[in-house]
């Protein structure tokens, strides 16, 4: 959390009792049914000014709430947010003189108009000099690999380098926060590299700048940012550095176990072994991969044991170091893909 | 790097620029230069004939009366409403829904009801087009009585900008209310294009609709601007219908500036209201996929 010698002014976002609730009608039967979703519950955040800070969770986490709401597209319900000093419902105006957004995993854009077109434009709205912004555009084109694509319409880029081309229009006004949405989604390796080290090397160049992240990739979270917020169902679980987030898991002993079919053996039958403290389970179609939390490693035999009873077959063994994920599973109880598949099936809880 | 906040260029300004631009780009480019020239004459000509052979069927060829210039102009000047007035609020559709780019617009740091008018400057543009093409064709082939030496210019040129501006004033507020209504738009434009096409007094004078509707059309200032537009080129036809003889042009050039700001204030707290409630609910960057 920020020391107590952070004032007020080197702060980019704060954020304060934040709640977002919305309505939803019903179906067609269920007309004058209106349900409540809670996306956002009392969320307190605080991000200092040259911070790459990181949003971690699920799908339908409350991430892109959180980022829509301080880049004041939506208002939340209660509780009050603040970018750059300015509040974000009562200032909106201000803030967007501040900020910048991309949203990965969509195919935004101009189709009509060329990449160079399509960017120059939105460095016009921004008020950057001409001049300034076409050697912006290439210059960043060139970090992204985009620059053999400048003259191109947009409509004729992949999905992939449409994303990249958005991906320069956040970078390209040179904000003083900048809010990434799953900026890596649907992107190849190389592509996603490309997109971290231009993330990092813009922060470098300047530490007044300020990023807000978010992701469900682990290994993203834990490579770039200075601090994390995991969150899960609208709720802040955990915030702190990576490494201090992992430290909480240092004494405990993390092991995956892949096995074939469980013949029936449930996670909570696992979870009852002495020693056990959280269990969960990634399926695939060939094997599943039961990831455990354990107060020691003596606490093992007997969950070999309890695998063993059940005529479970185990494939492979690994004992390793406190990660991102661990992290995640210690404070929700499942993993990330878990909760993603349950919300994909509407039975979330 | 420059921080962008102290650049000094208008906002207002920028935001009017580049929207003109980007609608230019969009309206012009969709097929290639023939093409475009092409449908920007047939266009027009296309929908004068579909009227010229409804008013030859209905009045049996006759096209000396007063009617007939009063039709045409009325249809030729109605262009402008569908161009200007739907052509920004459709600008709000187009963002939202075709290129999702409507949240990028709200978060950059431009005022958003310049860019909504500016995106309809194209559409004024193509428009205009579209009504020199129709009246010239009116005039050369179909014996509108149009004679330019006795045009009243400045009347002409009066009343046009300040119903281009009257016009832009209700766009804004359709394009503000499209904010609210992510699975609907397509309805309500053509709702509310339909019910100002039959109550100003485009295709007929307001005398024809029974006298508890006309209020109606009185209350709307295309009537008054139609009228004007009318009058400028051939102001005998004018005289020819009662309903709004007894006004001078003076008198209806102040109706339409009054209406016209009348129109631009509410267009101001309307923007302001649907805003917030769009913000409230979610909606800026709601896509209906319809």
């Amino acid at each position: 959390m920020v020391t107590e010698q952070t004032t007020l002014s080197n702060l980019a976002v704060e954020v304060e009792n934040l709640e977002r609730i919305y309505k939803i009608r019903g179906s067609k039967k269920e007309k004058n049914v209106r349900k409540e979703l809670v996306a956002l519950k009392d969320v307190s955040l605080q991000i200092k000014r040259g911070e790459l800070f990181g949003l971690l969770g699920p799908n339908g986490a409350g991430k892109t709430t959180l980022i829509k709401i301080l880049t004041t597209l939506l208002a939340p319900t209660s509780g009050w947010a603040r970018v750059a000093g300015y509040d974000v419902v009562k200032e909106p105006g201000k803030v967007r003189t501040q900020i910048n957004m991309v949203s990965g995993g969509e195919s935004s854009g101009y189709g009509l108009l060329t990449v160079r077109e399509n960017l120059w434009m939105f460095s016009q709205f921004y008020g950057l000099p001409s001049k300034e912004a076409n050697q912006r555009i290439e210059a960043l084109l060139k970090i992204v690999g985009l620059e053999d694509r400048i003259h191109t319409k947009s409509s004729d880029l992949s999905t992939g380098l449409r994303q990249k081309m958005n991906i320069v229009r956040g970078f390209l006004t040179d904000p003083q926060v900048l809010f990434l949405d799953e900026p890596t989604l649907g992107l190849d390796v190389g592509a996603s590299r490309d997109v971290r080290h231009l993330i990092r090397n813009w922060l470098d160049q300047d530490r007044s700048r300020t990023l807000l992240l978010t992701t469900h990739y682990m290994v993203e979270a834990d490579e770039l940012c200075d601090r994390v917020a995991i969150i899960n169902q609208g709720r802040v679980l955990a915030c702190d550095t990576p490494s201090a987030l992992k430290q909480q898991l240092q004494r405990d002993a993390l092991f995956e176990i892949s096995v074939g079919a469980l013949n029936g053996l449930a996670v909570p039958t696992l979870e009852r072994v002495p020693g056990v403290r959280k269990v969960a389970s990634e399926e695939s179609e060939e094997m599943t991969v039961l990831k455990f939390i354990l107060d020691e490693d003596a606490a093992l035999g007997g969950v070999i044991n309890k695998l063993t009873e059940s005529n479970v077959k185990i494939v492979r063994l690994d004992k390793h170091e406190p990660t991102l994920e661990d992290v995640f599973v210690s404070l929700v109880g499942r993993s990330m893909a878990e909760v993603e598949k349950e919300g994909s099936n509407g039975d979330g809880k | 790097m420059q921080n962008i906040s102290a650049l000094n260029r208008s906002e207002s300004w920028r935001s009017f620029w580049m929207a003109t631009w980007l609608g230019w780009q969009i309206e012009s480019n969709w097929t290639d230069p023939f093409l475009f020239a092409v449908y920007s004459i047939v266009k027009p000509l296309a929908s004068a004939g579909i009227l010229v052979v409804m008013y030859t069927v209905i009045a049996k060829g006759n096209f000396n009366t007063p009617i007939f210039p009063y039709i045409y102009f009325g249809n030729a000047f109605y262009i402008y409403v569908g161009a200007v007035m739907s052509g920004i609020s459709w600008a709000v559709i187009d963002d939202r829904e075709h290129y999702k780019t409507l949240k990028y617009m709200y978060i950059a740091p431009i005022h958003i009801p310049a860019y909504w008018l500016g995106r309809g400057v194209a559409r004024f543009l193509t428009g205009s087009i579209a009504v020199v093409i129709t009246i010239a064709f009116g005039a050369l082939f179909l014996q509108v009585p149009l004679d330019l030496a006795k045009v009243d210019w400045p009347l002409f040129f009066v009343s046009l900008f300040t119903g281009i501006a009257m016009l832009a004033m209700m766009g804004l507020i359709l394009a503000s209310i499209t904010l609210l209504i992510a699975h609907h738009f397509f309805l309500i434009g053509e709702a509310v294009a339909g019910a100002l096409y039959l109550f100003s007094g485009a295709i007929f004078p307001l005398d024809v609709l029974p006298a508890w509707l006309r209020p109606v059309g009185f209350a709307i200032p295309i009537t008054y601007w139609l009228e004007l537009m009318r009058r400028s080129l051939v102001g005998n036809v004018a005289q020819a219908f009662p309903t709004l003889s007894h006004f001078s042009n003076l008198q209806l050039v102040g109706i339409l500036v009054g209406l016209s700001v009348i129109f631009g204030i509410a267009s101001t707290f309307i923007f302001r209201f649907c805003d917030y409630r769009a913000r409230e609910r979610g909606l800026i960057d709601r896509v209906s996929n319809y």
